[in-house]
């Protein structure tokens, strides 16, 4: 075996000699995250596995099986392939890529450091975003012999995009360039000009290989001319972030209300910035109720003081309203509430962002419902350049306004990840369908204020001697919606109720003429027609509304516009077979025929209500005995 | 003031905990004894101080632990103020599932099939494990709140993104969560912070004179007359401790001196072998065995 195996921390001599004086000393380290990136070959598994080996963290078990694999599947030839101890799963090993975030964890005599290693393939933006947004450094990656490539600026670009302030620059494969000083100053030069032009105002560059252990611990006698320092001590010594959250104003998020008995009442979370001490003045937002904290409690006993990154339970001298969600702040420097915000959004999921469906948004620890526009722009990560964009697609990065549907406190990201970052939540699969983070909040929602009338829509309603509805017929197109919305109509005139019928093919004649069928035009279509049966509603109307509406979380979001017990959902359940027989537009067979794109059924979606008001089976039930079943539903 | 490594694991592990709490309908932690689970209960005490922590401690039992583990793990939960729930699967109890007659089907009958049944009995809807990420490669990529579908299987290719301490702990009626608090710990962490803290611990962590015999490369420990000597076994009392505690059958002891805390801490950073190279379970299946195991609902 060629490349050097001499760990530099085998082993600690304290260990052996005074094993109580080497516990005071580990007990007192400090902590570093940091990620790596790189792409395919750049060599960043065997980096991480030859920092794992360098910090005495391969046992000779490990070492065992690692020789095994080296000869088996190894792409070194005879000697140690370090990439095999971290490329984990079954399918990666297969494959060699990584295909996921995986954390590993080593510990010199001064740090403890967990390592996210993120793959550096072309679709993977999503894993190294999650990588990164817990990391205090960025590790980039850089093959000696290939130079600064679009991945570098790719990682470059995100590792600043999501704050991280401490960038190094390894160039890697020294030893394949023959220790070219020229070699190395012209890819930091390279390098320079695109981080200044990004932003990135500082970084280290490091000449390394991974492979032979060139400047990971020991500074390498094949580059003289680098005087240091090397990889290992300047992670050791870099200074960390969370060291800078303790200086900014006090947040803490409140996670949940401890309560165990009638005299007691905590507020338990997680400190995002600044300290706090007993006697602090505190703000609760988003309500802006003052108190002063009155103890710091903990099972080890009441704290003097507490610092951001602890976890803690607070107590305060005044019974105010506080619970989970909110944010408690110092007094004199609290943080926003706001409703609408510029954020960055990276999204995340097969399925392209909705502009208009109603997503869960996570901050801290409150989840409300948002909604996101078109995005002003797309960012092509490759050259940064701000692209035109309808959505934004799996790996996509666009700026985007998000309305949330009440005011949440919050911090711009710049200045606090934990209150800056949100995560987005698909409220039909659960899925995390994106990350944001938050620029600013607009100030339109501070500009536009409600109208106070006094004409009420009781009213309104008491007028027309009516309780106001909204029956929303939903189903295939050819189930026998208009059939039955104009049915029911008809019965409640002569029953002297005072209506009026929106059906989806007229609106989209006007009101909706410049909206297509693709899933986001279908989206708007339906907020539209929410808010109009909305408005109608107020003025005491029953609306009877017959649109397709194939998506459940729009559905839910016209729902949510309505007062409580006003919004009925009639399912006309006819099975596809069954409308397509029926066909009375011709539409099904235009579908098919492929001369109609993205038509309900057919090749875009149609979600069944899980518990509607009503369901009609039309394959029972004659659209007469729908409309009056229908009508039995509303006036009993 | 700047935090220590342990002081900002142990706040993470805590904020873990209060989301669950704060998010999931029916909490549990799945307690099986060992120095993890001791820490990992140790922290839920500071979550959620005053209060006891407000979930259940459920033990899926095989009926071959270590005796010691029993004692413990019942005054554990006493002193804690939290009720102790204990499953032993009926089905392996009724056939008399062994480790020395069923080889893998023990682990998967006990554990993998009593852990589901458990679950699906108190209709728990996230549970706790002290599962770390430097044990095993597979565990290195698993999320710290792991999403489990309705029949409790793992999708390692369809995870939630983990983004800074945002966890995403929706789910649909029947689907559960795994989650755990303590992934970025490391074996050394989890010692020198019992060490710190005064955590109790099984005393099969320290060294004593025990009857073992020698068997396929492992030392195992007759911890009672159900363990069938082979002809020509005799146990022998040898100094001995273990670095992981399972089922004693299934258990490899290392032979040591080391009867306090400073002194096994010192002979892990001295030793040349890794902590779960003791147990069978890992050398199932070539090297995916692990996550094979979850793959099926294995912790």
């Amino acid at each position: 075996m060629s490349a050097p195996l001499d760990p530099v921390y085998k082993t600690d001599a304290l260990i052996a000699e005074d094993i109580d004086r080497y516990l005071d000393v580990h007990q007192h380290k400090t902590m570093l995250r940091f990620i790596t990136c790189g792409s395919v070959d750049d060599g960043k598994s065997t980096l991480i596995g030859r920092l794992l080996y360098d910090s005495k963290m391969i046992f000779e078990d490990q070492l065992a099986a690692l020789e095994a694999d080296s000869r088996k599947v190894g792409t070194q030839g005879q000697e140690l392939d370090f990439a095999l101890l971290v490329d984990g799963l079954a399918a990666e090993r297969e494959q060699g890529i990584t295909i996921d975030v995986a954390y590993r964890f080593f510990a010199t005599e001064k740090r403890k450091f967990i390592v996210a290693d993120t793959p550096g393939h072309e679709q993977y933006t999503r894993n190294m975003v999650t990588g990164a947004s817990t990391a205090d450094l960025a590790v980039i990656l850089v093959d000696a012999r290939k130079g600064v490539l679009t991945q570098t600026r790719r990682h470059s670009y995100l590792a600043h995009l999501i704050g991280i302030s401490n960038i190094v620059l390894a160039v890697n494969k020294m030893d394949l360039v023959g220790y070219s000083r020229e070699v190395f100053e012209q890819i930091v030069a390279d390098y320079r000009a695109f981080a200044t032009s990004i932003g990135i105002t500082d970084f280290v560059a490091l000449p390394i290989s991974g492979f032979k252990g060139d400047n990971i611990t020991t500074l390498s006698p094949n580059t003289p001319w680098h005087s240091g320092p090397t990889l290992m001590a300047h992670l050791e010594s870099v200074e960390i972030d969370a060291a800078h959250d303790a200086q900014k104003p006090f947040r803490m998020a409140v996670q949940w209300v401890n309560r165990p008995n009638l005299d007691f009442r905590g507020f338990a979370g997680l400190i995002s910035s600044g300290t706090v001490k007993p006697g602090d003045a505190i703000r609760v937002l988003p309500s802006g109720k003052t108190s002063t904290v009155a103890r710091i409690v903990t099972l080890d006993g009441d704290l003097a003081e507490a610092v951001a990154g602890q976890s803690v339970t607070l107590c305060l001298a005044d019974e105010i309203d506080c619970s989970r969600g909110d944010v408690i702040a110092a007094a004199e420097a609290p943080v926003q509430a706001a409703d609408q915000f510029e954020a960055v959004i990276v999204w995340m999921d097969e399925q392209p962002m909705l502009p208009g469906r109603p997503y869960w948004l996570k901050l801290g620890t409150q989840t409300v419902s948002a909604t996101i526009t078109e995005p002003k722009y797309q960012v092509n990560v490759n050259n940064m350049d701000h692209l035109a964009a309808k959505t934004l697609e799996l790996n996509a990065i666009g700026s985007c306004n998000i309305a949330t549907d009440r005011r949440i406190p919050f911090e711009p990201y710049a200045e606090n990840r934990e209150l800056g970052g949100f995560i987005l939540i698909d409220k039909m699969t659960n899925a995390t369908v994106g990350a944001g983070m938050i620029h600013f909040a607009l100030r339109r929602s501070d500009n536009v204020h409600w109208q106070a009338t006094d004409i009420s829509r009781e009213h309104h309603a008491a007028l027309k001697n009516q309780k106001p509805a909204v029956v929303w017929l939903t189903g295939l197109s050819g189930a026998g919606k208009s059939t039955i919305a104009n049915l029911v109509e008809k019965k409640l005139a002569r029953m002297n109720r005072h209506t009026f019928l929106l059906d989806g093919d007229n609106v989209r004649h006007g009101l909706n003429k410049d909206l297509g069928f693709t899933a986001a035009d279908r989206v708007e279509n339906i907020r539209r027609v929410g808010e109009v049966a909305k408005l109608m509603t107020d003025a005491g109307l029953i609306v009877i509304t017959a649109f397709i509406s194939p998506f459940r979380a729009e559905r839910d979001m016209v729902r949510g516009m309505m007062q409580p017990g006003e919004f009925f959902e009639v399912f006309i359940d006819t099975p596809l077979a069954e409308a397509e027989r029926r066909d009375v537009k011709g539409l099904y067979k235009k579908a098919r025929a492929g001369q109609l794109k993205n038509f309900t059924g057919i090749d875009s979606p149609y979600e069944a209500p899980a518990a509607p008001e009503l369901r009609v089976d039309t394959t029972a039930m004659d659209a007469e005995a729908a409309a009056e079943a229908i009508v039995r539903m509303l006036i009993p | 003031m700047s935090l220590t490594h342990l002081q900002r694991l142990e706040a993470e592990s805590i904020h873990i905990m209060r989301e669950v709490v704060a998010e999931a309908e029916r909490p549990v932690m799945l307690y099986s004894v060992g120095k993890d689970s001791a820490v990992m209960l140790h922290l839920a005490k500071k979550a959620f101080f005053p209060s006891p922590p407000p979930f259940p401690l459920l033990h899926v039992d095989t009926t071959w632990k270590f005796r010691a583990m029993y004692e413990l793990r019942d005054e554990a939960a006493r002193d804690a103020g939290m009720d102790l729930l204990v499953h032993q699967n009926p089905e392996a109890l009724e056939k008399g599932i062994n480790p020395f007659d069923h080889g893998p089907l023990h682990t998967d009958m006990w554990k993998t099939e009593g852990l589901k049944q458990a679950l699906d009995k108190w209709g728990f809807d996230a549970a706790f494990g002290g599962a770390r990420r430097d044990e095993e490669k597979s565990r290195a990529k698993e999320r710290v709140f792991s999403f489990r579908s309705a029949n409790h299987r793992w999708d390692p290719k369809n995870q939630r993104p983990e983004l800074w301490h945002l966890y995403n702990a929706r789910k649909n009626k029947g689907e559960s969560m795994r989650v755990f608090p303590i992934s970025n710990w490391t074996e050394l962490d989890i010692w020198q912070y019992i060490h710190l803290e005064g955590i109790r611990i099984v005393p099969l962590y320290f060294a004593a004179p025990r009857p073992t015999v020698e068997r396929d490369g492992l030392i195992l420990m007759v911890d009672d007359d159900r363990f069938p000597l082979r002809p020509g076994e005799e146990p022998q009392m040898r100094s001995v401790r273990f670095r992981t505690l399972g089922c004693y059958p299934l258990t490899g002891a290392v032979e040591s001196t080391a009867d306090t805390l400073p002194q096994v801490i010192q002979e892990m950073l001295l030793t040349t072998t890794s902590e779960r190279q003791g147990r069978a379970i890992d050398k199932d299946a070539g090297g995916a065995g692990m996550e094979k195991k979850k793959q099926e609902g294995y912790f």
